[in-house]
């Protein structure tokens, strides 16, 4: 027996199975992007390399980062990144 | 697959130590397992029967299903790995015929009855349909992550109206659907927004969302049914800006057979059927139809009856008319109204004493729908409470007398209805002026009058409409019995 969880459908199924992601915005004006580093290695050089092409083109933006790489991100830092920015960059690079 | 735990050629014997029959023939098991090959599936204890090799314990019922057993204790006798014959309860005739003289059973009775198998309890039968059967359900499959929360699954997804809602699983779709005599694949309408089309399959999977009870199925269908009259425009209502939502209010029989709530708090939250049935209705139309607030669900501000509303009609008093019967639906038979109903407005009047005081006071209440300039913005449900109607009951005033006298007194004055009329621009056109206006429309329809509440307070309800009721052709509530 498959022990794993299912569910029917409860919806017309007019829309696919899998989730469908957010569709990005035409255009970043005006928009604040958080940069999170995720705590691993080299992650910040990453988001430093970001920070001054989003500066270039006049984007604003806002670093955050995880307390440890270890552990999902606190829900207060996730809160904190959908009250104050519409896009997010993950830094997930070693 | 073949059990290898019972044998290909030989007998095997459901049984569970719970049943009289099955202990009274404890002895014809032991016999028989000399005899042998024999095997007891036993459903509840892996030590009974004593005195036998082969007792397969079946806790998990898959055996007791799979062999379809409906009473123990069952015999039956195997033949190359297939049944050939079976008996049920205790007979000592038959099962002398099916497994010869070992199976004669010296000093019990000829003849006696056996118990209930554990696998057709209620409730159990629908769970192994789940795990070893074939569902025969239509809507798709949506697996979860084995270590994610289905409740929060159902969230992730969008099914929910904010609230959590019981995780549609097979086995809890089946049990809803053993509440109706309806087939699941028969399409009940059409659901706005989307007009998509929805099965009775689909009913019990946001019945189960909503936290119904099997025997609430006739009453959501019902419900549904009614929603779906043109006449109530469902459609319109679901993508208003004004505050309204559908008001589920319940009539019959129907009503009490599920417990429903006509008394103390009828309009609050605590009574099962009454939340979860005018919630699977929202359900429904949030999740077949596509009605999603900030999407097509267009309210200004809403109301909390948007999550449930839904009540039952006090119907103790041989001497009132039920809602039900006043919009044409023979006594005795269950019913559902549907109203389009904002939220509740509280009317306080702890001074009236006599049917005539009380109607007068009523009105300045009723005025208020809306916007108290305003008349034929919409109708109203009243929900005269148990102190407030037994002032009526006690001056002779029946249904038909409240609402003649509450017609009467909701008219007003066209010049203090008109536009800037008591330095206020809302109102009435100019021509109103030298006429007297009614509040609402005609009886019953203006005012739909209905008896809930406790026992004490000198308090009733008032749950203004919408202002869609104006055409009145094409904007009704609706009133529809209730099938069983």
């Amino acid at each position: 027996m498959n022990s794993q969880p299912k569910l029917r459908d409860p919806t017309a199924e007019s829309s696919p199975v899998r989730r469908a992601r957010l569709v990005p915005p035409p255009s970043l004006d005006g928009k604040s992007v958080a940069l999170m580093d995720i705590g691993k290695s080299r992650g910040a050089e990453f988001i430093d390399r970001l920070e001054g092409h989003f500066k270039k083109v006049g984007v604003a933006t806002r670093r955050y980062a995880k307390p440890t790489n270890t552990k999902v991100a606190p829900t207060a830092l996730m809160q904190q990144i959908a009250a104050e920015n519409q896009l997010a960059v993950i830094a997930l690079s070693d | 697959m073949p059990d290898t735990l019972l044998p290909r050629d030989g007998l095997v014997i459901v049984a569970k130590r719970d049943c009289p029959t099955c202990v009274l023939v404890e002895p014809v098991m032991q016999s028989l397992d000399r005899a042998g090959p024999l095997a007891v599936v036993s459903q509840d204890d892996p030590t009974f029967p004593s005195g036998v090799r082969s007792v397969v314990y079946d806790d998990a019922l898959e055996r007791s299903f799979r062999l379809n057993i409906e009473s123990v204790p069952t015999l039956i006798r195997f033949k190359d790995g297939r049944e050939v014959e079976r008996t049920v309860g205790w007979e000592r005739k038959e099962w002398m015929r099916l497994a010869g003289d070992a199976a004669e059973g010296k000093g019990l009775p000829a003849w006696q009855p056996g118990c209930g198998s554990k696998s057709v309890e209620p409730g159990v039968h629908e769970a192994l349909i789940a795990r070893y059967g074939d569902p025969g359900l239509k809507s798709r499959e949506i697996a979860v992550g084995n270590w994610d929360d289905p409740m929060e699954a159902c969230f992730e997804r969008g099914w929910t109206d904010g609230l959590p809602v019981v995780p549609p699983t097979d086995e809890r779709i089946l049990r809803m659907l053993g509440g109706t005599e309806r087939k699941p694949d028969e399409v009940v309408g059409l659901i706005p927004p989307n007009l998509a089309s929805c099965t009775v399959e689909k009913v019990a999977i946001n019945a189960v969302m909503a936290g119904c009870k099997p025997e609430y199925m006739p009453v959501v269908l019902g419900v549904l049914e009614a929603a779906l009259d043109p006449l109530f425009v469902l459609h319109g209502l679901l993508c208003t800006t004004h505050f309204s939502g559908p008001l589920v209010i319940i009539n019959g029989p129907a009503a009490k057979a599920i417990g429903m709530n006509s008394g103390v708090n009828a309009l609050g939250q605590g009574n099962r059927a009454n939340a979860t049935i005018g919630r699977a209705l929202q359900l429904i139309v949030r999740n077949v139809g596509g009605g999603l607030p900030g999407a097509i669900d267009r309210a200004t501000l809403g109301n909390p009856g948007k999550y449930t509303f839904c009540f039952a009609e006090d119907e103790s008093d041989p001497d009132w008319e039920p809602l039900s019967v006043r919009r044409g639906i023979a006594p005795g038979k269950s019913a559902v109204t549907l109203f389009h109903g904002e939220g509740v407005h509280g009317f306080i009047d702890q001074r009236s004493r006599t049917p005539e005081e009380l109607v007068r006071s009523l009105a300045l209440g009723l005025f208020g729908v809306g916007h108290p300039k305003l008349c034929d913005a919409g109708n109203a449900v009243l929900v005269l409470s148990p102190e407030h109607y037994k002032i009526f009951k006690d001056g002779g005033w029946n249904r038909r007398r409240i609402e003649d006298e509450l017609f009467q007194v909701l008219k007003r004055p066209g010049r203090d209805l008109i536009w800037g009329a008591q330095g206020v621009p809302e109102g009435l056109p100019p021509k109103y002026a030298d006429q007297l206006v009614d509040k609402f429309q005609p009886m019953p329809d203006g005012v739909l009058i209905v008896r809930a509440g406790g026992e004490a307070g000198l308090f009733s309800a008032i749950i203004g409409g919408w202002p869609g009721q104006r055409v009145r052709q094409e904007c009704q509530s609706v009133t529809r019995e209730i099938r069983p």
